[in-house]
């Protein structure tokens, strides 16, 4: 193609220097400041031209409402600029690598968002009439198959929303076999390499929890906990690979000793993506794991969409779990829920929600997985660990890796901010981070670990992606440990400058209140805080 | 009057069966901006090792155990409203609750400052 630019010359980008002048807007060329959507909205705009509505007779009895409801008022133009500009304000997967530890920030795929968005996936309601929706719960049905195939596992509880929420399905599944064997079992063993969500989730359904510590290779101490089984038992949590990366070896023998006192094993199912393909978590001896269809299984986290975590269930636990399921009978797909459940599932502990689970997560995550195929998702795992050995062996020389010499990880690299500058941050580095153009990683977790940084790269990345990943590391890793007061700074390119964490979480603003206007003066207050 | 501490970064100042409890200042380094404090409330019965507080900074939140068996007495309601207290004066106004032993002898378990400056040098 010569003739069209053949000297290679770019233009040269923007810096912001010293001296460069403010703009009277605020705005600095593409980087636009944007107010809240109450500031810029008016009760006397809108974005659709309703007929007028019909004279009535209120039934309400006087109790209708007479003040203005306070939503604001744009048109469809000002709407679509509000919402697009504050998305460009904001980093994605989409724009880039998002190396969040133990969140598995993968690429979702366009395909997924086609079939999700077919007719008959996306404009279905859950009370339909099921002889007309009997392609969607062929979907669900399906799902299930390929989630206790690749588990190893007996059945799985398809509506939990989320982790966490599987979670509690799994503990409440523990907690109804207990019940039926007219065990009372107070204590839930979690050792400190598990989530963080698992001891909540254990106290939260009553539970006394009680920490197994990790020997100096970031593993479960098996001694420590064969020690302290018994039969006040009802489970444990394990996080399997755990939240340092690493893959508990003595899976096998841990889920052996707990079952020979009668308790369960859980396993946390986030991490997932290292093993999925590879390694089925029924052959080790699991009882109940989430799947997080939302890291594992690519559908969109967080603002992209609603999460979702099924949750696996062992011979042992699959009569407690919760309603609703799809039965295949022949050909054709039925609900069972309370007014059915007699004869297939007359153990189940309850419902956990309305209806059957996150429809539009679970065609993604099935396009998914039949897109790769079992021998796509095996590779999925290989790569995604590949990619975390990588950037652990890249930066082990500039960063501290607690557990570098315990042999390879597994999906996600460790690092402490040992021999930092004194004074120099984990907080520090990730703030340069976001100037080098990265969300920053996982900080201060796993709590084992002194000013944690976890780094899951996932699949996703390629070889190029990661070496300039690595690059921008190596060089805020380094301003750390030579002490650069300019990190202390950072960020200096992002929207805002290094906001006040600390204030913000003792003095939260949670509600944007009305500027007041202060009585003959014509200025306006700050809105008020508390 | 004396002033003990443990190895979870606790210190206690007993004073025949009542003793004040909280965190050390080398815990609240540790932590950081501390944002929130739960305190337990008056006539909570607790054994040796049990969770008795919360304490919650900008990178975590952590239990505090209670050092020794007893019934708590009081919480500092102080934290509540300014938890800011345990960082900047941890091993005085920051203090979290009092409470009365049920077993004073625990005690004799425990560290001397001394004791329990060795014990930071060796982290």
């Amino acid at each position: 193609m010569s003739g069209i630019n053949a000297s290679g010359w770019k233009p040269e980008m923007a810096r912001i220097e010293g001296d460069a002048p403010t703009t009277s807007t605020g705005n600095r060329a593409l980087m636009l400041e944007e107010p809240l959507i109450f500031e810029i909205g008016s009760s006397n705009t809108t974005g659709v031209d309703f007929a007028d509505a019909p004279t009535h007779t209120s039934r309400l009895g006087g109790l209708e409402r007479t003040a203005e409801m306070g939503i604001p008022g744009l048109s469809e133009a000002e709407t679509v600029r509000h919402y697009t500009r504050l998305s460009r304000q904001n980093y994605a997967i989409d724009l880039g690598l998002f190396p969040l530890g133990s969140c598995t920030m993968k690429h979702n795929p366009r395909l997924n968002e086609k079939i999700a968005r077919m007719p008959g996936f996306a404009d279905i309601h859950p009370l339909q009439p099921q002889d007309t929706v009997q392609g969607a719960l062929g979907v669900i049905d399906q799902l299930a198959h390929w989630l206790i195939t690749l588990t190893g596992m007996t059945s799985v509880a398809m509506s939990p929303k989320a982790g966490a929420h599987g979670e509690l399905c799994g503990i409440l599944c523990i907690k109804a076999a207990l019940d039926a064997r007219g065990e009372d079992r107070p204590v839930v063993l979690v050792p400190e390499s598990a989530h963080g969500t698992n001891p909540a989730t254990a106290a939260f359904a009553g539970y006394k929890v009680e920490n197994i510590p990790a020997t100096p290779e970031g593993r479960v101490d098996l001694a420590a906990l064969k020690a302290r089984l018994g039969p006040d038992i009802a489970a444990v949590m394990i996080t399997n690979p755990n939240t340092c990366g690493l893959f508990e070896p003595e899976m096998k023998a841990i889920s052996d000793a707990v079952h020979a006192v009668g308790g369960f094993v859980y396993c946390d199912g986030a991490n997932f993506n290292a093993i999925v393909g590879r390694v089925r978590p029924g052959d080790l001896g699991v009882d109940a794991m989430h799947i997080n269809l939302h890291k594992t299984f690519s559908t969109p986290h967080g603002g992209g969409g609603p999460g979702s975590g099924p949750v696996v269930l062992s011979e042992a636990l699959a009569p407690f779990a919760p309603l609703p399921f799809v039965h295949r009978d022949g050909g054709a797909w039925r609900l069972v829920e309370e007014e059915n459940v007699g004869e297939d599932l007359p153990h189940s502990f309850g419902r956990m929600t309305a209806f059957h689970g996150q429809m539009g997560m679970f065609t993604r995550a099935l396009a998914y997985i039949m897109s790769h195929g079992t021998d796509g998702l095996k590779q999925v795992a290989e790569d995604a660990v590949l990619n975390a050995n990588y950037v652990l062996r890249s930066l082990e020389d500039v960063l501290d890796a607690p557990f570098g010499g315990s042999g390879p990880c597994m999906h996600e690299a460790l690092f402490s901010d040992k021999g930092f500058a004194e004074g120099f941050t984990t907080l520090d580095l990730a703030k340069g981070l976001i100037d080098e153009g990265y969300h920053p990683m996982t900080m201060y977790f796993p709590l084992v670990v002194h000013g944690a940084m976890l780094i899951e790269p996932t699949e996703t990345e390629s070889k190029a992606a990661l070496d300039q990943f690595i690059a921008a590391m190596r060089h805020v890793a380094g301003q750390a440990k030579a002490g650069d007061e300019a990190l202390k700074g950072a960020p200096y390119y992002a929207p805002r400058r290094r906001l006040d964490e600390t204030l913000a979480a003792r003095k939260p603003i949670l509600a944007w209140a009305e500027p007041a206007v202060a009585s003959g003066s014509g200025n306006y207050e700050k809105p008020g805080g508390g | 009057m004396a002033r003990y501490f443990t190895k979870d970064h606790e210190w206690l100042d007993v004073d025949g069966d009542t003793a004040t409890v909280g965190i050390t200042s080398y815990a609240q380094e540790q932590l950081g901006d501390i944002v929130f404090v739960e305190t337990p409330e008056a006539g909570k019965s607790v054994s040796q090792g049990d969770d008795a507080a919360v304490v919650e900074s900008v990178k975590a939140a952590s239990d505090v155990y209670a050092p020794a068996s007893g019934t708590v007495s009081e919480g500092n309601a102080a934290l509540a409203d300014d938890p800011a207290l345990v960082n900047t004066d941890p091993e005085g106004e920051g203090w979290f609750f009092k409470m009365t032993l049920s077993d004073a002898g625990q005690v004799s378990a425990m560290m001397d400052e001394a004791a329990y400056k060795d014990y930071v040098a060796g982290l």
